[in-house]
């Protein structure tokens, strides 16, 4: 690491120029060591940060919050290592800004890894930093964004840092569920530093810029004689399509950090606070007449769930969250009459709408997540079952199904269904059915609900005897929602038209809906 | 006028004017006792053998004279906006139009099972049929339409060109015999000399219809030609004629009834064509002088009455830039842009089609030839294909779809068979609506339908409503100085977007602008906040190459266009009555006391795209700390697609005409797409060399489907 100079002088208070050091008062003195603070590691390391087409720690912080609400912590703490010569490089705020401010309005506290300083590598004075934020969070209750741009460990210190992620760790696992947690990924994130991202409970990378491994490209070379870059083993485009990792990406910073105080506004200030509410210029009872039609008579025609979802939502509007992962479940924020809601929806574009290993896990944690936070549920449901096939089978569905019908059964937020055409066999149950205790269900007249499509069935009940015939009588019976809502699984037919208005009217009544469960330490969730 | 009353001489001259058959039909018809209209014994019962907007237009025409309506759609067509609107409707087959709008066995089991009087056609289908025409008469039941014999001659273009020489009407040189080989097509086409136009004998509606300057054209298009009418007619009979250049393209709209009146209305010009299919029509043209008009509707009336022509017909003509016009073919139905005609001349056609059918007078002051026009209507066919991609066409929903209304758009007429969330299908015509405006003269006639396009909105398909604008601002259009070969010779590399005028991108840069500010006052209000959140006043913003400061003078309405760096004002806009709620696509405001529409297309991470005459684009909306950073921010890596032919848009593989390892010029034929009956050959777009082929003949395509790969 470089030295820097201006610094490490003015600290130890020794090397100012003679003229001035028996005479500037500290009171004097000070505003010049605040600007030093202020630039991290030095023009130079800034100017490189930008050309790799990346924003500076501060400047991340000035785009996030709320114009002038930033309160800075510990501008001026150094590390306290002495090996390997580094008690020679001290930079002000040791490689992370760290403090709290507003998003339109409402706190939140924050860290800022500054690449600019020794690579924005972490250290037990760092770590304690994060650490301050995080207690002051969890006692006053708002969430924590972490803006990660880091090199790791400051190997220097060795196992002081492995301590300080240690510390960090603890303190995800403590705020989880009880605040909301939100990393933006904006530049590396390698190692064991991976571990505090992936415990909150969103995850933004930026394309290009970011990536998030276990173990980078040398070591993969090395252990397994594979050739692969940055990009491709950690890069958003991984993260988004294949692990999962990630929830949100986008092009660069500046979009992300937009879409972050986007996402923030969704999501309440922690475990003990309402749902957030805003103002909305959409009445609650517009129906939209192309909902109507948006469903196709064929069964074994698709169409895309999304429309549905935002044509049901405030203004139209749904924040997906896991958008290119698994995309046979869609999971997402939106708006009823101003109030967020967690929407779940199979989609039938992406193998037929089926569960699977990945859209279990996926939904689970977004299940999981709203309910923690106090945030009511909405459920599309077109869902022709669980995905056959050994991949499938030998990976675990049995496990991960399990997740989803875990996380749904759990669920004591308002829970609200709409079955907008299939709701087949198990997954019929999985899908936040009457039977998990979810509060109003309603179906479309497009709706079947049925333990399987009429044609298995009739092979299966009659053997391939008359087979058409069955199966046109089958479908009779049971290729519609009459059998349900009989039964009263479903409390009402309809027409999708009327959706957005039949889920205000019931989110406002359950505003104030209690559920108990036992008491019990936690749960066993089949992890 | 017709008098009043029960079985009158008229109907009575009329009957004996049919075949003897025709006339027994008549009197039975009669004798079931009928509406009455406007004092007129009308039919009680109509069925209309059509779908779409066209169906819905008879409909209203229908209600308006008090005839109850029966209509019939295919399995798809189940929710359809004809079928709702008919008072009777009945299932005539699946989707494919041979089974069902084209199937006369079912849809005369219809006829007798609903009791209908009488069978509107429409245009397409079964309008030209003259087996339909027959099978009805056979059942005594009325075709609102002309006469089989005039169906007949005038289906067939050899046969048509013959009788209008006979009728003493121009003609385009050619020859009038079939064309059976590429040999013969050689000599032929030399003989009269390039350009030629290959063109189908039975064809219409551009199918089959081919241009060709040189022998190798000439056989290509041959041979496409054949293909697309056997497909699309079963008839592939081929014959070739002079083509006229610099030519227009305008008809005579006719209506003639059974006691041999014929009325001539003024002309429609439909020059703007894009491979011989209209695009936009307007009436009168600018071209015509009083005496070429009357001269053109005294051959057109010449022609009508040499086929003892009845109802709604039209003579094309194409016309020379001396305004020489030849008689190009006549057809026997009631057409696409009628509604034009009927603006200008008063006349609602579908009314005076249904009135000769159940054989009444043409009213005297329709026939009079001093009959004053109407001032200027234009129409424009809003059609689902992408003009973004060669205007291939497209298929989907209408997930959002709002037409302009009389509110918006002064004399505004929209005729249309879709509503919300109405699906396009492969199956049937891909046209969404016309928009048609009228007005006095044509400037403000053409003023109202860009307002009109810029008011509708179409979203879940690609549409041509952008390029329609472009073409409505471009001012060869807007002088009227035109010819078919308009779109070929204006967008000779395609349609690539209207250009903005920098005076345009400015105000749309106030505008996003004013939707950020708006949108910011509307959704950050958290009830929540601790504090209340304070909102910027001024945006930079960002519209292809160029940035603006915009800065809001608290509530004034002043808006300041500034450089972003030097702070140099630029522009200074009022902005008034802005008129825009989060979540809606319209967007209207008064930018220095003149009314604009804009449509929020989407919200993008950094902004929005926004529509604004026309022209669609992504614009980042700023505020000033993030344009400042944004500077640092890196443009993203294009990836190359060039080694890739994707199928550009849903259909069938009829041919790939290459093979693995074969070497490619540009231009060369690679396959061949059909969808909407339409081949569409793709070609190479460079030299290269194929490294493998995913798709086979035979298969169904999505969009962007991989067909082959190129080394």
């Amino acid at each position: 690491m470089m030295l820097a100079s201006r610094t490490v002088q003015t600290v130890a208070g020794k090397a100012l120029p003679a003229s001035r050091r028996s005479v500037v008062a500290f009171a004097d003195r000070w505003p010049e060591i605040k600007e030093q603070a202020l630039l991290g590691g030095g023009e130079a390391r800034i100017a490189k940060q930008h050309e790799k087409g990346k924003l500076t720690a501060r400047e991340r912080i000035a785009l996030l919050v709320d114009h002038g609400t930033f309160v800075e912590y510990d501008s001026l703490k150094l590390h306290r290592c002495t090996d390997f010569g580094m008690e020679k490089q001290q930079f002000y705020g040791d490689g992370v800004v760290t403090g709290h401010g507003f998003i339109n309005g409402r706190p939140v506290f924050l860290f800022s890894q500054d690449f600019t300083v020794f690579g924005g590598s972490l250290s037990e004075t760092h770590a304690e930093k994060i650490c301050k934020i995080m207690d002051k969070a969890l006692k006053v209750g708002a969430p924590v964004i972490g803006i990660n741009d880091s090199g790791g460990a400051r190997i220097q210190e060795g196992v002081a840092s492995l301590g300080g992620y240690a510390e960090v760790f603890q303190r995800n696992v403590e705020a989880s569920g009880v605040i909301p947690q939100i990393s933006l990924i904006c530049g590396p994130c390698a190692g064991g530093a991976v571990y505090s991202p992936a415990i909150t409970d969103f995850t933004m990378m930026v394309r290009d810029t970011s990536y998030c491994f276990i173990t980078g490209p040398e070591v993969v070379k090395t252990v397994l004689n594979e050739e692969v870059t940055q990009e491709e083993l950690g890069g958003a485009k991984a993260h988004m399509t294949k692990s999962g990792v990630a929830h949100l990406a986008y092009d660069n910073d500046v979009e992300a950090i937009r879409m972050a105080r986007e996402l923030f506004d969704f999501l309440p200030l922690s475990n003990n606070a309402d749902v957030p509410r805003r103002t909305t210029v959409d009445p609650r009872d517009r129906a939209d007449p192309a909902l109507d039609m948006l469903v196709p008579e064929d069964p074994n025609h698709p169409y895309d769930m999304k429309t549905i979802i935002s044509k049901v939502l405030d203004e139209n509007e749904f924040l997906e969250i896991h958008p290119e992962f698994a995309k046979n479940i869609i999971v997402g924020f939106g708006r009823l009459d101003g109030r967020t809601v967690g929407v779940v929806g199979n989609q039938p574009l992406e193998l037929a709408g089926c569960l699977d290993i990945n859209s279990s896990t996926k939904a689970a944690r977004f299940v999981r997540f709203c309910d923690a936070f106090n945030i009511p549920l909405v459920t599309f449901v077109d869902v022709p079952g669980f995905l056959p096939g050994t991949s499938q089978e030998h990976n675990g569905i049995i496990r991960h199904g399990a997740k989803l019908l875990y996380a749904y059964a759990e669920a004591t937020v308002p829970k609200l269904t709409v079955i907008t055409r299939k709701a087949y066999g198990g997954a019929y149950d999985v899908m936040s059915s009457k039977h998990l205790r979810s509060d109003s269900n309603v179906a479309w007249p497009s709706a079947e609900i049925a333990v399987m499509g009429a044609k298995g069935a009739v092979e299966i009940i009659f053997r391939g005897k008359n087979v058409e015939e069955e199966t046109e009588n089958y479908k009779e019976r049971f290729a519609n929602p009459l059998t349900a809502a009989a039964r009263g699984f479903v409390d009402d037919i309809i027409m999708p038209s009327q959706t957005r208005q039949h889920l205000c009217n019931e989110l406002e009544l359950l505003e104030g809906k209690v559920e108990h469960r036992p008491a019990r330490k936690h749960g066993n969730i089949p992890l | 006028m017709m008098r009043a009353g029960r079985p009158t001489a008229a109907l009575a001259a009329a009957a004996q004017r049919q075949t003897p058959r025709t006339a027994a039909a008549m009197q039975q018809v009669l004798a079931r006792g009928l509406a009455t209209y406007n004092g007129e014994q009308v039919f009680d019962k109509i069925l209309i053998a059509n779908r779409g907007e066209i169906a819905c237009r008879v409909i209203k025409t229908a209600r308006k004279m008090g005839i109850k309506t029966v209509a019939i759609y295919s399995e798809p067509d189940k929710n359809a906006m004809h079928v709702k609107m008919a008072d009777e409707a009945y299932l005539v087959g699946p989707a494919a139009s041979s089974q069902s709008y084209l199937n006369i066995d079912r849809i005369m089991e219809v006829i007798a099972e609903s009791g209908a009087q009488a069978v509107h056609p429409g245009y397409g289908f079964l309008s030209e049929n003259h087996l339909f025409a027959e099978a009805l008469e056979a059942k005594n039941v009325a075709f609102i339409g002309p006469g089989a014999f005039a169906i007949t001659a005038m289906g067939d273009k050899i046969e048509s060109k013959q009788l209008a020489i006979n009728a003493g009407v121009n003609t385009v040189p050619g020859s009038l015999a079939v064309v059976k080989t590429d040999e013969q097509i050689k000599q032929i086409a030399n003989e009269i000399g390039y350009p030629v136009m290959i063109k189908a004998s039975a064809g219409g509606g551009g199918k089959g219809m081919r241009i060709a300057w040189n022998d190798a054209e000439a056989i290509e298009g041959f041979r496409l030609s054949t293909e697309e009418a056997r497909s699309s007619f079963g008839d592939d009979r081929i014959f070739i004629e002079k083509f006229v250049e610099e030519p227009r393209h305008i008809e005579i709209q006719l209506i003639a009834d059974t006691f041999g009146n014929v009325a001539a209305l003024p002309e429609r010009e439909c020059s703007i064509q894009r491979r011989n299919q209209k695009v936009l029509e307007e009436s009168p043209s600018t071209f015509l002088d009083p005496e070429t008009r009357k001269a053109m509707q005294a051959q057109a009336i010449q022609l009508a009455k040499a086929v003892d022509y009845r109802s709604a017909g039209t003579v094309e003509f194409l016309c020379d830039k001396n305004r020489n016009f030849y008689f190009l073919e006549m057809n026997t139905r009631l057409q696409v842009e009628h509604p034009v005609s009927e603006l200008v001349s008063g006349i609602d056609l579908v009314e005076q089609m249904i009135r000769v059918a159940a054989g009444h007078k043409l009213p005297e002051d329709i026939m009079k030839e001093d009959r004053p026009i109407l001032g200027w209507a234009h129409e424009a066919r809003v059609y689902a294909e992408d003009p973004f991609r060669g205007f291939l066409p497209s298929t989907g929903r209408l997930v959002d779809y709002q037409q302009p209304t009389e509110e918006q758009v002064p004399g505004v007429r929209v005729d249309t068979g879709v509503s919300q969330g109405s699906e396009i299908s492969m199956f049937y015509d891909p046209m969404i609506c016309k928009l048609i405006t009228h007005a006095d003269t044509r400037e403000e006639a053409l003023d109202r339908l860009e307002l009109a396009l810029d008011n509708y909105v179409v979203k879940g398909l690609g549409h041509n409503i952008n390029f329609l604008i472009d073409v409505c601002r471009h001012p060869k259009f807007k002088s009227g100085a035109i010819t078919t070969k308009f779109i070929e010779e204006e967008y000779p590399e395609g349609f690539s977007g209207v250009k903005l005028t920098s005076d345009e991108s400015k105000s749309l840069a106030a505008v996003a602008a004013m939707i950020q500010y708006t949108r910011n006052n509307q959704t950050t209000n958290m009830l929540d906040a601790l504090r209340p959140s304070v909102q910027p006043t001024s945006f930079v913003v960002s519209i292809d190459e160029d940035a603006f400061k915009v800065t809001f003078a608290g509530d004034t309405g002043e808006t300041v266009l500034s450089d972003p760096t030097s702070g140099e004002e630029i522009a200074r806009f009022n902005i008034r009555d802005f008129q825009y709620k989060s979540g809606e696509i319209l967007v209207r405001a008064l930018i220095d006391d003149a009314p604009q529409v804009i449509q929020c297309l989407d919200r993008l991470p950094q902004g929005f795209r926004l529509q604004y005459c026309g022209a669609i684009k992504d614009i980042l909306v700023h505020s000033e700390l993030e344009y400042e950073m944004s500077k640092y921010m890196l443009p993203k890596p294009e990836i190359d697609m060039a080694k890739w032919l994707l199928s550009p848009m849903p259909g069938s593989l009829i041919s790939v005409a290459v093979t693995e390892g074969q070497e490619v010029f540009a231009g060369q034929e690679l396959a061949v797409v059909e969808a909407m009956k339409m081949q569409n050959v793709l070609r190479a777009e460079r030299n290269g060399v194929v490294k493998k082929v995913y798709a086979n003949a035979g298969e169904t395509l999505s969009v962007d489907q991989e067909i082959v790969e190129f080394e």
